[in-house]
């Protein structure tokens, strides 16, 4: 008795409990070396960088502050080399990696670049609050085209239709901006009742995405590319004739900036998150609310298990066909309102495909923030702030040409999706009709 | 089996005639038919919508209907009308050669969708969706355009490697994300997207080098090839197909080979319909992604090879138009098989074809192409729909349709 349940305890260690995982950290050294050899050594010595956080609505300013380019890149580069040490040597004792060891990393290599692109500017700093405001900014589209994404993915229903449930909101809000401002004579209002519409043209796409998937089983993947091509087709020709001939129904007009009180006034804090319009404070509404439904609620949990084993759903009662038509009808309106973004939140009229592909960039953040609307967002501002930074250095002028400069954001996202994340496991069911 | 289904009772000719009419009307034909008609009607009600002349007329439309019903015919006819002369055969042609031009313009303009959409279409079987093909055809349009407007060689040799540079750029394209695939898992998806947009920035990027730019020029564009390094024209001076159009049909002849009667088109398939079958079934599923992507890169860089050796003869960001994406479409449409896939480009070749006689003809903007284009694609993928529109009845034998 005793010695067969000794043997296999004794057995154990020999086995392998589990393979080190060590692409991650191995990626992270190889980032942390790039650092160090062209954003440390390749600062020329002498120079200095100057940062500024200070907006004049702050309740105190904070003096900008100058450092010397090359001993600071050299030292940012070297702790981010240390942390990918740190990260190797839990990888080979096959322990997890925390992710704020991920976050400090990023921070080291970041504020190493920004410090090189400084390097040497004299009169320019580097505006660390318009960096930030830029990138939550910039975040906003595809926040809600990675939440309608996911909402749609957990249902089981793979909603590459994005870019164009975004397009259909923007041109949407742009045209119904138009006309209630042009009748009501308000331009505020106007804007509102755009914010209203555009979740409609969203929902409206939406619905036709489960129409074709649901009731008809065509291949979803297939049925988004189409109507991506559709929402082009019908929003350009309308601009190049219902449009242009009535010019009334397609304005610049833009949603009014709501500061919150006392808030906004904090530094750095007050300007990026206390300082945006209604659709900025919309988005971490449903960010958060649909967080908390989805993982927390009763609706969430029938919503993960039809993603995941819809036959199962089914046998205790929930139905599978419902759920997903209208978890896609409301990804659908969640994606139409970012789309409100393009138009309205911007202050902008009306353009030709004027998405230009963020919803598949939006589509690599839910993958990249694993199918989850905390992930998202967070996935959302990475996107968004590479963007920001690409649209600062362009001010300040640097050595990369612009376009490498605007690579940016794709080159890290393959690296994220094949070096940090590796395989992503999407819901089980996800892009299978089900057929009762 | 035939018993049970037909009553014994049935007059053997009354039987014939039904047995035919019912073969018609459950037919995989009359539903792609069916499913053109239907695009083409949702198209005419924008049409109708943008027309200036239909819109006066409906303001008066309760005291003279019949003006209203006049100025929608007119629309819908004359944008029709003006597709047709633009894509098939043009009436007002003064010689028998100016009336069939446009339907050469439409085999020229098919060219690199038969070229790109074989390449997603082997992926689609292989179970990889490639969204690839813009930057495939970007980056195998560059590396062949660099060949000939750089490099001085006879006239047969240089074509041929000039394509032969065409097809290494747009394989090397489609073998990153197949490796990263192969290897990492990463999705291919996300990485063919991310692909199109470095390489449009990477072009745009070389553009702004000397050696890419035209002697003496700024401006984005680079010098023309060289005649040598061009596809000939094969009908003559007066029509503008190409020998890549008879190149592209070899290519399809090639991919039904391969995919139909070769072992490793059978391992593509094999790993499409479930690749844990495959893996236990001695398969290197890693390998046979590689291979696709690659496949897929260097067919989709034969398309780039029609526009820069073919058609536009000078690279620009812009030379790849909106090809990769349309191939999509067109793969989808021909259900990934050559055949199917040849029809389907020759179809969108003659919209897009149609494009700027809709323009001039009838003033309507080439967008409504797009529009009639994803109707058709969606109608077909959903047969039902179609039958439901024309209340045609259900088929008795239902098959999977695998898309």
């Amino acid at each position: 008795m005793t010695t067969t349940v000794a043997e296999p305890i004794a057995a154990a260690p020999a086995v392998p409990v589990l393979a080190r995982k060590l692409r991650a950290p191995i990626t992270l050294g190889a980032v942390g070396l790039l650092s160090l050899l062209f954003l440390g050594f390749g600062t020329s010595s002498g120079e200095e960088t100057t940062f500024a956080v200070a907006r004049s609505t702050d309740f105190f300013q904070i003096s900008t502050w100058t450092v010397p380019s090359q001993p600071t890149a050299i030292l940012l580069s070297v702790v981010a080399l240390a942390l990918s040490g740190v990260a190797f040597w839990l990888a080979w004792n096959r322990r997890t990696i925390p992710w704020y060891l991920y976050v400090g990393f990023g921070f080291a290599v970041i504020t190493a670049l920004l410090t090189w692109a400084g390097a040497g500017k004299e009169g320019t700093s580097m505006q660390i609050t318009g960096l930030l405001i830029g990138s939550v900014f910039l975040a906003t589209p595809l926040v809600f085209g990675s939440l309608a994404g996911t909402l749609c993915e957990r249902s089981g229903i793979i909603n590459i239709a994005i870019e164009g449930q975004l397009l259909a909101g923007a041109f949407l809000a742009a045209v119904v901006t138009g006309y209630v401002s042009n009748a009501s004579g308000s331009r505020e209002l106007g804007a509102y009742a755009g914010l209203i519409a555009a979740p409609l043209a969203g929902a409206l796409v939406g619905a036709a995405l489960s129409l074709f998937a649901v009731r008809y089983w065509v291949d979803q993947i297939v049925v988004g590319v189409v109507l991506n091509v559709l929402v082009i087709g019908v929003t350009n020709f309308l601009f190049g004739t219902l449009l242009r001939e009535n010019t009334e129904l397609n304005q610049a007009i833009g949603l009014p900036r709501l500061p919150i009180p006392l808030l906004h006034q904090i530094p750095i804090i007050g300007p990026v998150l206390f300082n945006s319009n209604a659709l900025v404070y919309l988005m971490y509404v449903i960010v958060i609310v649909l967080h908390i439904m989805l993982f927390k609620s009763r609706w969430g949990l029938r919503v993960r298990a039809v993603g995941e084993h819809p036959r199962a759903a089914d046998t205790v009662g929930i139905k599978v066909n419902r759920t997903r038509v209208r978890n896609t009808i409301l990804g659908g309106a969640i994606a139409g309102l970012g789309g409100a973004f393009f138009t309205v939140a911007n202050g902008l009229a009306f353009g030709k495909e004027m998405t230009g592909g963020k919803g598949f960039i939006a589509l690599a953040a839910m993958i990249l923030g694993r199918w989850s609307p905390k992930g998202a967002l967070a996935a959302a501002l990475l996107f968004g702030f590479a963007d920001s930074l690409r649209e600062q250095f362009g001010i300040v002028g640097t050595a990369i040409p612009s376009q490498f400069l605007a690579m940016l954001p794709y080159l890290a996202t393959i690296f994220a999706v094949a070096g940090l994340v590796g395989h992503a496991r999407p819901p089980a069911a996800e892009g299978k009709p089900y057929k009762k | 089996m035939s018993a049970t289904t037909e009553a014994p009772a049935t007059p053997e000719k009354d039987r014939d005639a039904r047995g035919m009419l019912k073969e018609i009307v459950e037919s995989q034909t009359l539903v792609v038919i069916l499913a053109i008609v239907a695009s083409l009607i949702l198209g005419s009600v924008l049409i109708v919508i943008a027309s200036a002349e239909v819109r006066e007329a409906a303001v008066y439309f309760f005291s003279r209907p019949g003006d209203t019903f006049a100025a929608i015919g007119d629309a819908v006819v004359g944008a029709y009308q003006a597709m047709f002369q633009g894509a098939v055969f043009n009436s007002n042609g003064n010689s028998f050669a100016a009336q069939i031009k446009p339907f050469t313009q439409t085999l020229t303009v098919a060219t690199p969708l038969i070229f790109a959409g074989l390449g997603l279409g082997i992926g689609f079987r292989a179970g990889l969706f490639n969204i690839g093909a813009q930057g495939q055809i970007v980056i195998g349009a560059t590396l062949g355009g660099f060949i000939g407007w750089t490099w001085e060689l006879p006239a047969g040799l240089h074509l041929l490697v000039a394509v032969i540079g065409c097809v290494v750029g747009g394989a090397l394209w489609g073998f990153i994300p197949g490796i990263l695939k192969a290897r990492t898992g990463a999705h291919e998806v996300i990485t063919t997207i991310m692909l199109n947009y470095i390489a449009l920035n990477l072009v745009a990027f070389l553009l702004t080098k000397d050696a890419f730019q035209r002697p003496g020029s700024d401006n984005p564009q680079s010098p023309l090839i060289h005649e040598t390094a061009e596809y000939p024209l094969i009908l003559g001076e007066q029509f503008p197909l190409h020998l890549g159009f008879l190149i592209a049909l070899a290519a399809a002849a090639g991919v039904w080979w391969l995919m139909e009667r070769s072992t490793l088109g059978f391992q593509f398939r094999a790993v499409g319909a479930n690749p844990s079958a495959a893996r236990t079934a001695g398969m290197s599923v890693a390998k046979a992604y590689i291979l696709v992507m690659t496949l897929a890169g260097a067919l989709a860089g034969l398309a780039g090879s029609a526009q820069i050796l073919g058609t536009e003869k000078s690279l620009t960001t812009d030379v790849a138009a909106s090809f990769g994406f349309d191939a999509i479409t067109v793969a989808l449409l021909g259900r990934s098989r050559p055949v199917g896939t040849v029809m389907a480009a020759i179809l969108f070749g003659g919209l897009r074809a149609s494009g700027p006689a809709l323009q001039v003809q009838a003033g309507l903007p080439v967008d409504i192409v797009l529009v009639i284009q994803s109707l058709i694609v969606l109608f077909i993928a959903a047969p039902p729909l179609v039958r439901f529109l024309f209340r045609l009845p259900t088929p008795t034998n239902v098959k999977e349709v695998a898309a």
